[in-house]
């Protein structure tokens, strides 16, 4: 059974359809990015994945149940973790107690600080310091390892290399890699076509709030992303 | 010697003061809400206090189980009823219901106990004007001194709670962004619940004080209002220890002025809070520390 199952999930931004009637559904333990365009409304699919943002219409079920109608706090105690666009740290709080925050979720599991600061050691030294006083790159572990602990069963990545340093973000890939090795379940949204290609299962391509292209990272070419990305290949739409 | 004694006096009137603003900063850090009915709802609580020794002989000290319980229940009511749907509608929607809630308050104590000015004094012995003389000149007020005490460890338990518990962790975090919270899985109307409890329960302890150390009747809460909120500003808004040095700088500026001229007392804590209020401002248009100040909150 799938793990996540969405269907004709519709999110406005007041009266703009921000995501129309988008399904797909995503076993346990796969690797799915999401590509498009900015205002492709990627962004505002994981939100109303997470909870951060309410669904106008459509259906999420999550591990068996309906999640559609639940707040984010009790989401995140189901098992999903969002690691947000621009990561929305809390600034003045130490990275330490970033982390410590997501046992708010009351999920136990492999991830605890010292698993965190092992995937990413620039931490440990960091932990005492301000969260707003961090690198992008130490920032953006922080994001990453905040969502870890809360031992989700499905993690959300919204552009996690937005404005860092390439060689950061091939830090932060190769921790990913290591996550999805062991079985996670991600998505995540991602501008580098090539990096959602070679890290990702299966891709999906939004344009305009609707899926216009679907398939598996091996199958798809890079020419016929770019198509579904500005809307040129209407014929390369599948539905899920 | 004289001098030596106002400033002990100011520093332990400061305590009292900090006592007084702890629930209105702590709520202004935790939830950014300027409560304008702290004053009154301390009114409240020492009424309550005044009730049930009045009525059924209960001491003020057993009255506080009672009653910091009851406030916290109110914080809790309070919080889902009116202070949660105005926050919703901007910062100066609580300005506002606050405001007509401590109009409410007021008028509500009035209506049931009538505008006699009533005290808590007579009902804890000697407590009230017990005293250890350290020399001639310089007295300590016992009462005094257990408020001053009281206001430190007030301020620092509900500090340490704030940086060492994960409940406190949750309050800062939701202090500081609400909307990602839920994130991570903490339910931010329901921490924000228990924060405006803890803060009613403060007021409570502070409704005690008050009505111990003087008298107070139905329309009491500005005064008492007006000097938390001093005390507040002058030690940045939003910071417990700030709120202790600004209770104590009040104090001290009122008992000194008092000692300059009989009429000082009031004036000099004023001008002390219009200096440091200007100050402040001033520094803001220069440096642009506006952030600094009303985001000092720990």
């Amino acid at each position: 059974m799938a793990l996540l199952e969405i269907s004709a999930l519709t999110a406005c931004h007041g009266l703009l359809e921000a995501v129309r009637k988008v399904s797909f559904s995503l076993e346990k333990g796969e690797t799915l990015a999401l590509v498009g365009a900015n205002g492709a409304g990627k962004t505002t699919l994981l939100r109303t994945l997470a909870g951060a943002h309410r669904a106008a219409e459509g259906r999420i079920e999550f591990a068996g149940s309906d999640v559609t109608n639940l707040p984010s706090h009790e989401r995140a105690a189901a098992g999903i973790a969002l690691v947000p666009e621009g990561r929305r740290l809390f600034a003045r709080m130490t990275v330490e107690e970033n982390l410590l925050l997501a046992r708010a979720t009351g999920r136990t599991g492999p991830w605890t600080i010292e698993a965190v600061f092992e995937a990413f050691p620039n931490l440990r030294e960091r932990r005492r310091s301000r969260a707003g006083s961090l690198s992008g790159g130490e920032q953006q572990a922080t994001a990453i390892g905040r969502a870890l602990m809360a031992n989700p069963e499905l993690l959300l990545l919204d552009e996690v290399s937005l404005g860092l340093s390439p060689l950061v973000v091939d830090r932060v890939y190769r921790q990913l890699k290591s996550l999805m090795v062991r079985g996670a379940t991600i998505i995540l949204v991602e501008q580098d076509l090539n990096r959602a290609l070679s890290v990702a299962d299966r891709v999906i391509c939004m344009l305009e709030g609707r899926v216009a292209l679907e398939g598996r990272a091996t199958e798809l070419t890079r020419p016929q992303v770019t198509d579904a990305y500005f809307g040129l290949a209407a014929s390369g739409r599948t539905e899920a | 010697m004289i001098w030596i004694n106002q400033i002990v006096q100011g520093v332990l009137l400061g305590g009292y003061y900090a006592l007084i603003a702890c629930g209105l900063s702590f709520l202004f850090s935790v939830m950014r809400i300027v409560n304008l009915a702290h004053g009154s709802l301390t009114v409240l609580a020492a009424y309550a206090l005044f009730w049930l020794a009045d009525r059924f002989g209960v001491s003020p000290y057993l009255g506080l189980l009672a009653v910091l319980p009851a406030m916290a229940v109110l914080g809790w009511l309070l919080q889902k009823t009116i202070l949660e749907r105005s926050t919703r509608s901007g910062q100066l929607v609580p300005v506002l219901s606050t405001f007509g809630l401590a109009i409410v308050i007021d008028n509500l104590l009035f209506q049931a106990f009538g505008a006699d000015t009533r005290s808590l004094a007579p009902f804890v012995g000697s407590l009230s004007y017990d005293s250890w003389d350290l020399s001639d000149d310089v007295s300590l007020g016992r009462l005094a001194l257990i408020t001053f005490l009281t206001a430190i460890a007030m301020l620092g338990g509900l500090q340490l709670f704030l940086v060492r518990t994960p409940l406190g962790r949750a309050i800062r975090a939701t202090a500081e962004d609400p909307d990602t919270v839920g994130l991570v899985g903490i339910n931010a109307g329901r921490v924000n619940a228990i924060a405006m409890s803890i803060a009613m329960a403060t007021v409570g302890v502070a409704g005690f004080f008050m009505a111990i150390r003087a008298t107070f009747a139905p329309y009491a809460g500005a005064a008492q209002l007006l000097f938390a909120f001093e005390s507040t500003v002058i030690g940045g808004v939003g910071s417990l220890w700030g709120t202790l040095i600004g209770g104590i700088v009040l104090g001290v500026a009122q008992s000194l002025g008092a000692q300059l001229h009989p009429q000082g007392f009031l004036i000099a804590g004023h001008l002390t809070f219009l200096a440091v209020l200007l100050a402040r401002l001033t520094l803001t248009a220069r440096g642009g520390r506006l952030s600094a100040w009303i985001g000092g909150a720990r």
